[in-house]
């Protein structure tokens, strides 16, 4: 059976990624609203937005079916089991054997299968322009994604995420080579793409042109909504800590002590306020691209994860 | 336990005699074949598990000489028998009810006898141990099915694809009649033993040869890309039942020679051979999708998909033979399970699908997915299951499907090991082709899933769908339980395939083996190389799904009312504001406009004034560019050369005795002056 620790863990690691990823969000929100110089809203805000809709009546479209009402859970579900096995603050995790980094990448796929359904069913033109929009664009992240998981997964012989952070981690300052940064950008790029954010797609909008995530969720409400919004959250910090602690897990637990693990905590919520505010002046210093110019920035992706590996085989390997 | 085997052949051609006895009641002639031939297929099924678990079969005559060891049934054979048997019994049960359509209109008894044969003869190829007995197999399976494919011969479309199906199957013999002629060269013989001894030792240019021969010859059956041109119209023009059958299983049957050809026969240890199938595999794969993308007859996606997925089967096998060739056996091992695993997982996620596929022909009387809509509410149980069979094949964990493209993907991760780094990197490559291509299945599948089972009926077929009857949702439930057992119990199935497996690439240990429920990747020998378990991913999904009950709980029941979908403040609840499949593919369309070179014809008429417009249509066609840039001038090459021919066929039986006297004497001057 599994141990009581392994439990507590498990535990911690939900409650830290259910609890952070508003917080993360409201920072993001906060630093977007700096840089356009206005006060914006309090970075607690989202868990604001997230109580109201939990509190707020549903009016639920008459044409849907019972996957309208399921996908939310869902996706909800598979986002939340990846979280499972992402490394956060620990290296190491109790469940790591069920899932690599391709599982997650794959759990995500999950999750945005059901979203593009539900977002046919209620038989609005705009569902469906978010739904063909949002598995073109996923379409494009996919080659770039597994060549960048390839990338990494060369460095540590694995796909194992523990495997991977773990040999990062050991390598102290060495773990900073040519292939790592390609791959580190390669991913920065399908970060954006994964978490809808400007130039692929904007978290702000209600314009029927240029929405793609936003169009999808048009018919929710209620708590339904706060569950697609929670789970949207939880990705965004998932996406992020892959890229903070596969390049740098520095600080991560490898013992359950808790002064290791309160500085693993303290380190993550610090990695993620960097990456958090990273993307956000991306997100302010560029326009939206138009949707058939993003397959050119994710072949940039591509091209750059490809380029990590060849370069990785003639640094290290043959 | 051998008369397990004599059994399902006994019982296969009962069935096919009684139906055509039965012919004159549709509904007894019905139930004759079709229990007979689950019966029969019941039997394959513990026929295949009992080789499977450790003895060999062989069957035949003394001193007759192709039957001399006629039938020998190894591990490899067994697989495929269980795949075909399996396969075979979920779809005819469901033929028990979608039969009921011909009812009347056709020759039930006709159908009957062929579905027979056609099962009975798969299963004997894959059997076969004799390379003219597996010709004479090879094609009675394939005018059978060519039979089967134009039994509704009313209409002139399916006609022409029986024309294109026999045509190019005939090819395709017509090459493996070669390379078994390479073979039987080198063996003395045409017993397969004899090709197993002799292979190895040929020279390497008519290894190549035969290689290359099989690959055509296999690889016209399997559909690999540019030999798939018969897919697309053979499958959907069969009856719905029998486009399971083959795209299901019978295009397997020529998987399961070209692994038995290069790997038993020839020892799969040059590296461009690997490398030429992996490039034709990713090309498949990749194309297949992307025209099945495009497609909005439900069975020609789907016979696009089985294009897809011989390619990603084939990227395991080509991945294995690279390994092979650089004395990696265990690796070997590894890809070859890849491959052999996503075979049976498509033959069960394809079939449910193609019973899916006919079930909608069945309620609705249409193919085309934009006349379909909202059938997940008339038809339930139909959706549940093509939602089952949808989320396999876009490989989503935990189902099958996910498992055995994980284990692709860490076959071509594990070519790190590899000493040559070109190799090396074409391999890590290929894992761009096989994640380009599972993200469009995904995007595929969304929209075959979605505009045909969500939202409203676009037309007044699907309005009036019903759920279709129960020996058919029978058969479904079987594929779609299957889908879900795969990917579960899939750490049980993997040590079983790995033990077909290491017996062919020579792996010391039947590797791949699961250690308790997960299945790990051998990337490197003695290396923890990442795992997954699928039945935990299932736990913890399952764990986190009750999160509405914990809601509902905590904050009472929640207060909703059921209204319009939001149109921008007008009412717009009909089906003609939904979102079509021809739009959700529109911007894969546009992207790869080089590949598909659509164009589109827009009509317009007016009332009057410009401004007015009375009726639109807008029509859009993707080019076949294989058939246009490849077939076409071939064909025409061909004709020209005939006609060209035809000034010696003067008809004048002086001439024909002129010419055969010539070529006698042209053959003696070769065996004399030792040419030959």
């Amino acid at each position: 059976m599994i141990p009581l620790s392994s439990l507590a863990v498990l535990l911690l690691q939900g409650f830290l990624i259910i609890t952070l990823s508003p917080l993360l969000s409201g920072i993001m929100k906060k630093v977007k609203a700096f840089v356009q110089v206005r006060r914006g809203p309090s970075i607690f805000q989202p868990y604001f937005d997230i109580a109201k809709f939990l509190r707020k009546d549903a009016v639920i479209s008459g044409n849907t079916s019972w996957i309208f009402s399921a996908a939310p859970y869902i996706s909800f579900a598979a986002i939340l089991a990846s979280g499972m096995l992402v490394p956060v603050y620990f290296t190491g995790m109790p469940l790591g054997f069920a899932g690599d980094l391709i599982a997650v990448a794959y759990l995500f796929a999950l999750a945005r299968f059901f979203t593009a359904l539900a977002a046919l069913d209620a038989g609005s033109s705009f569902g469906g322009m978010g739904s063909s929009r949002e598995m073109f664009v996923a379409s494009m992240v996919e080659p770039a994604l597994m060549l960048s998981i390839f990338a990494v997964a060369l460095n540590a012989g694995s796909t194992s995420l523990d495997r991977i952070t773990g040999t990062v981690a050991g390598m102290g300052i060495g773990a900073l080579s040519p292939y790592s940064l390609l791959a580190f950008v390669a991913l920065f790029i399908i970060a954006i793409a994964e978490t809808a954010r400007i130039p692929v797609d904007n978290p702000a909008t209600h314009l029927e042109l240029t929405m793609i995530h936003e169009a999808m969720i048009l018919e929710y409400s209620g708590r339904q909504l706060a569950v697609v919004e929670l789970g949207t959250m939880m990705k965004q910090l998932l996406v992020f800590s892959l890229l903070a602690n596969i390049f740098f897990p520095w600080g991560i637990a490898s013992d359950l002590n808790v002064t290791s693990v309160a500085v693993a905590i303290l380190a993550f919520v610090a990695k993620l306020a960097v990456i958090g505010t990273a993307m956000a002046l991306v997100e302010s210093s560029t326009a939206k691209w138009r949707l058939f110019r993003l397959p050119e920035l994710l072949s940039f992706s591509l091209m750059l994860s490809f380029l990590a590996i060849v370069s990785f085989v003639i640094l290290r390997g043959g | 336990m051998d008369y397990l085997f004599l059994l399902l052949v006994f019982l296969f051609i009962a069935g096919a005699l009684l139906s055509v006895i039965l012919n004159r009641n549709d509904r007894l002639s019905t139930y004759a074949a079709f229990t007979a031939a689950a019966a029969a297929s019941l039997a394959g099924i513990a026929f295949s598990l009992s080789v499977l678990l450790g003895r060999t079969f062989s069957l035949g005559i003394r001193g007759m000489m192709l039957l001399e060891r006629g039938f020998v049934v190894d591990r490899l054979s067994a697989f495929f028998i269980l795949v075909i048997s399996l396969t075979a019994f979920a779809v005819s049960v469901y033929s028990l009810g979608y039969v009921r359509e011909y009812f009347g209109k056709k020759n039930i008894g006709y159908l009957g006898a062929l579905y027979n044969l056609f099962v009975l003869a798969m299963i004997l190829v894959v059997s076969a141990n004799n390379a003219v007995l597996f010709l004479v197999l090879w094609e009675l399976m394939s005018v059978v099915s060519y039979f089967l494919v134009i039994y509704e011969h009313e209409r002139p479309e399916t006609r022409r694809a029986g024309l294109i199906y026999i045509v190019m199957t005939h090819i395709g013999t017509g090459f493996i009649i070669v390379s078994f002629l390479i073979l039987a060269g080198a063996g003395g013989s045409f017993s397969f033993e004899a090709f197993r001894s002799g292979g190895p030792g040929l020279p390497a240019a008519l290894r190549d040869m035969a290689f290359l021969f099989a690959l055509i010859g296999f690889g016209t059956k399997a559909g690999i890309v540019p030999l798939h041109i018969w897919l697309p119209y053979a499958h959907p023009a069969a009856p719905s039942n029998v486009s399971a059958l083959m795209s299901g299983v019978m295009i397997k049957t020529a998987i399961y020679m070209l692994i038995r050809v290069s790997f038993d026969f020839l020892g799969a240890n040059t590296m461009w051979w690997g490398m030429l199938l992996l490039v034709i595999a990713s090309a498949s794969a990749l194309l297949g999708v992307m025209y099945a993308l495009v497609e909005h007859d439900m069975k020609r996606l789907l016979a696009f998909h089985s294009v897809e997925n011989i390619g990603i089967i084939l990227i395991g096998v080509g991945v294995s033979i690279i390994f092979m060739s650089a004395g990696m056996p265990e690796l070997a091992a590894f890809g070859l399970i890849a491959g052999l695993y996503h075979t049976i997982n498509h033959a069960v996620f394809k079939s449910l699908l193609f019973m899916g596929a006919g079930s909608l022909l069945y309620s609705t009387h249409t193919r085309n997915i934009e006349e379909l809509g909202g059938l997940v509410k008339k038809m339930p149980w139909t959706g549940a299951f093509f939602l089952i069979g949808s989320v396999s094949i876009s490989a989503l964990p935990p189902f099958n499907g996910f498992v055995s493209e994980w284990l692709t993907f860490q076959a071509q991760l594990a070519s790190f090991n590899l000493t040559d780094n070109i190799t090396k990197i074409a391999v890590l490559s290929s894992g761009a082709a096989l994640a380009l291509t599972s993200a469009l299945a995904a995007a595929c599948f969304v929209k075959a899933f979605g505009i045909s089972f969500l939202a409203l009926p676009r037309s007044s077929h699907a309005e009036q769908a019903k759920e279709v009857p129960r020996s058919m949702l029978f058969g479904m439930g079987i594929m779609a339980f299957l889908c879900i057992a795969l990917g579960l119990l899939s750490f049980y199935f993997v040590p079983v395939i790995g033990s077909i497996a290491a017996p062919l690439t020579g792996a010391a240990t039947s590797s791949g083996a699961a250690s308790g429920i997960l299945i790990p990747a051998i990337t490197a020998p003695g290396m923890d190389a990442g795992s997954i378990s699928p039945l935990f991913l299932l736990l913890l999904l399952f764990l986190f799904l009750p999160i509405p009950l914990v809601m509902k709980l905590a904050g009472g029941r929640e207060h909703r009312s059921v209204y319009e979908t939001w149109g921008c403040g007008q009412p717009v609840s009909t089906s003609r504001n939904e979102y079509t499949a021809t739009a959700f593919s529109k911007p894969v369309r546009m992207w790869f406009g080089n590949i598909y070179r659509s164009r589109r014809e827009i009509q317009t008429s007016y009332a009057g004034s410009p401004y007015f417009k009375e009726r639109f249509t807008f029509d859009t066609h993707v080019e076949a560019i294989f058939e246009k840039y490849l077939y076409e001038p071939l064909i025409k090459f061909v004709l020209s050369v005939s006609r060209k021919l035809k000034a010696m066929q003067t008809g004048s039986i002086h001439a024909y005795l002129g010419y055969m006297f010539a070529v006698l004497v042209l053959l003696l001057v070769a065996v004399m002056s030792g040419g030959l």
